[in-house]
């Protein structure tokens, strides 16, 4: 135990950078994972929408087109987020 | 002896009422009409960049001032990366609309993971250079991003309430 307190303390440069990589890993994880989920649901009723009334097929991919966007932007978020926080 | 009510043989029996099949809804979806359906997405992409351009001046402007040089460099750069931004996402998902729901479906979450990383290499290449500051870029991205987002909303909600408010294009 007490080495690996050695080691944390002699190493601290190094371990620093590990934990931020570790960190930026989590939240690109956690950015890309959520938003990914909505886009998914988001596609699968605007295809079930133009399924049942393919007449207003032309609505739905708009208004689908903008739920994918707004869905991306916490994606944005989590992404710049972790570059200006990193540094 | 009673009567004996007939019993209907299983052949006459009436199909029971089934939901749709996968392969039902996706022939649905395939239909060619649905080709026909105006390429929306790319309507709407062009409309996004020529507000932005509109604000761009602006958000240049106000950036030079707070972070200098560097900060209109920075925003000029996160400027292009919402416009290529919405520009790839418009043209990936019209393309794939002409082909199906699958492949809509299997493009959108495919692009999706495609541009975030498109991105992030953007951000990463250009981080450690003089000419960016990473406050700058950021925000510029996420209020360009969700400000041209809102003010497109705006527009299509009211299209949609008050179709005759529409503006016409030429020749129409």
């Amino acid at each position: 135990m007490l080495d690996l307190v050695t080691l944390a303390a002699t190493e601290a440069g190094e371990l620093e950078a590990g934990l931020t990589a570790i960190g930026r890993g989590i939240v690109y994880v956690g950015a890309a994972a959520g938003p990914g989920v909505g886009i998914g649901i988001v596609v699968g009723n605007a295809i079930q929408a133009m399924a049942r009334q393919p007449e207003s097929a032309g609505m739905v991919r708009t208004t689908m087109f903008l739920g994918i966007a707004f869905t991306e932007a916490l994606a944005l978020f989590g992404f710049v987020l972790a570059f200006i926080i990193s540094g | 002896m009673s009567p004996v009510l007939p019993t209907p043989r299983p052949s006459e029996e009436p199909a029971p009422a089934t939901a749709p099949t996968l392969a039902a809804t996706v022939a649905a979806v395939s239909d060619p009409a649905l080709a026909d359906v105006p390429p929306v997405e790319r309507q709407l992409a062009r409309d996004m960049v020529r507000h932005g351009l509109v604000v761009t001046p602006v958000l240049l402007a106000v950036c030079g001032a707070v972070w200098g040089w560097a900060g209109v460099s920075s925003c000029a750069y996160g400027l292009v990366l919402v416009f290529a931004n919405f520009l790839l996402a418009a043209g990936m998902l019209g393309w794939a609309a002409r082909y199906g729901s699958s492949v809509l479906l299997a493009t959108a979450l495919g692009g999706f993971l495609v541009r975030m990383l498109l991105l992030v290499l953007a951000i990463a290449v250009v981080k450690d250079q003089s000419w960016i500051e990473m406050a700058p870029l950021g925000a510029t991205i996420l209020v360009t991003y969700l400000g041209l987002l809102f003010w497109e909303t705006r527009y299509v909600s009211a299209s949609l309430a008050f179709p005759g408010l529409k503006p016409r294009t030429k020749g129409a």
